[in-house]
């Protein structure tokens, strides 16, 4: 005689699946989409503001769907409030561009239409893996800045969920 | 060595009794490569003959004495100059004074307790081997015969499942089960993965295998962990209420069993891993111990029928019954 038995392979019995839970809607339901570039002001005042718009079934946002207009600086501000309470690595954002802002420019500098562009891609990329990531959706900084009308600079940092 | 012409040097070769029936196993030396040696196991026996032929005939071979050595040692690699020897046999063949002629000395080292299994790592390494020895005034004549020990085990009595629930509150919740906590080498990881709340969105999810050698004592411990296996379980994003099943075979992999405080000086332990990867590629892993034990090859008769009754008491399936009264047939 041999091996007593051949090694038992076959599956551990496991509970069926909720038809609801199979067919309905994940969630994990998380969207955010930042389009429609528009620059505001004239000569030298002049700066681009961006729609963040966000679409989610996660309980931990209070508004299912929100549409809010950021520029540029309003992303460096969320990215250092995250640096500085969150434990998290905070992906990069695009760059910021300064010789663009340089005068004697062959080109519309940091208003060229590509630019744009390619600053949008970037912060749409940057928003959605922020927004994602469990310990980043924790702090009010981002819910502040994807829901709230207009960032509040003088806000008191703090944590969303116990 | 000697430097002139004159005097008398010898070689030595050590032939085990069974050579010709003894198995050989491979086993990694420390560049990595693989060898063959011959392997034996706990309480066995250990004979054989050394074999001294005098290099220049006609002249004698003056010696302080000729003896064989049986030795199990534990070799730190940051601690080179110390072996640790936890087995240590000596039988004299010969007493001091001259050899005329080439001459075969028997040695039997009788059933030799090898309490441990030869291991070769990353930071230390385990050996058993044979010295046979022929002391001189200025240089000795040594010859050592390295031998590969293998501990076996049972099926253990005790092999509960490995079942917990793990997650990260609000966003991700999963209940994994692992079949048994106790493995051997040959042996199939079965399991299932039960996602009770998914928040996030994940890509893919994998099981490592992780090796951990532990060398050193108090402050001065040093972990090395080496991940032996990567097995992708399930790609896509998955829903609350699915079951993801697991089915790992072992043998592919080349693993030692599981060593615990190894003569006080060094362990070697091995972890399963989950690890689920979301779409931005961050990682959420668990990490459980499981116990690694080597299987004898051959089931002796006397052993078949206890190890038919542990295998029904934890698997509990038709075959096992089978096995149970085939062993008992046997016995009769």
């Amino acid at each position: 005689m041999s091996e007593a038995t051949v090694a038992d392979t076959r599956r551990l019995n496991s509970k069926p699946q909720d038809l609801t839970d199979a067919y309905g809607p994940p969630s994990n339901f998380l969207e955010i989409d930042v389009f429609d570039p528009q620059t505001i002001g004239v000569g030298r005042n002049r700066f681009t503001t961006y729609e963040v718009r966000m679409k989610t079934n996660l309980p931990i946002f209070k508004l299912k769907e929100s549409c809010v207009r950021r520029r540029y600086s309003d992303f460096e501000w969320l990215k250092n409030e995250l640096e500085r309470d969150s434990k998290i690595v905070v992906p990069p954002l695009p760059g910021k561009a300064l010789k663009r802002q340089l005068p004697f420019r062959g080109d519309e500098g940091i208003f060229e239409e590509s630019f744009i562009e390619e600053r949008r891609a970037g912060l749409e990329q940057f928003i959605n893996r922020i927004a994602g990531h469990p310990l980043a959706q924790n702090e009010r900084c981002l819910h502040m800045f994807l829901q709230d009308e207009s960032i509040d600079r003088n806000y008191i940092p703090g944590k969303v969920r116990q | 060595m000697s430097f002139f012409s004159f005097g008398q040097t010898a070689e030595i070769d050590i032939v085990l009794n069974d050579a010709e029936t003894r198995k050989k196993v491979e086993h990694k030396t420390e560049d990595g490569k693989k060898d063959k040696y011959f392997l034996f196991y706990d309480g066995e026996t250990v004979s054989g003959k050394v074999n001294v032929t005098l290099k220049n005939p006609g002249k004698r071979l003056e010696h302080q004495g000729i003896k064989i050595e049986f030795i199990g040692q534990i070799e730190l690699y940051f601690d080179r100059g110390n072996h640790h020897e936890f087995v240590s046999l000596v039988k004299d063949l010969a007493r001091p004074g001259e050899m005329a002629q080439s001459q075969t000395f028997d040695f039997e080292f009788t059933h030799v307790e090898k309490p441990y299994e030869s291991y070769t790592g990353q930071n230390v390494k385990l050996r058993y081997f044979l010295r046979a020895t022929i002391s001189r005034r200025l240089n000795d004549i040594c010859k050592e015969l390295e031998i590969v020990v293998h501990t076996l085990s049972t099926y253990p009595e005790l092999n509960s499942s490995i079942k917990m629930e793990v997650g990260i509150e609000d966003c991700l919740h999963i209940e994994f089960e692992y079949n048994k906590s106790k493995y051997h080498l040959k042996d199939v990881i079965v399991g299932k993965i039960y996602f009770l709340l998914v928040r996030i969105k994940i890509k893919h999810m994998e099981i490592d295998i992780i090796k951990r050698e532990t060398t050193g004592t108090g402050p001065n411990v040093y972990h090395e962990n080496d991940t032996i296996a990567k097995y992708e379980i399930m790609d896509g994003a998955p829903v609350r209420g699915e079951s993801i099943p697991i089915r790992l075979f072992l043998a592919g992999y080349e693993m030692t069993p599981t060593m615990r405080d190894i003569n006080k000086k060094f362990s070697v332990r091995y972890y399963l891993n989950l690890v689920l990867i979301d779409e931005e590629e961050r990682r959420y892993f668990k990490q459980q111990e499981i116990t690694l034990w080597r299987k004898g090859d051959i089931v002796r008769k006397s052993m078949s029928h206890q190890a038919a009754i542990a295998s029904q008491r934890f698997e509990g399936s038709a075959s096992s019954e089978k096995a149970l009264s085939q062993a008992k047939e046997e016995d009769d």
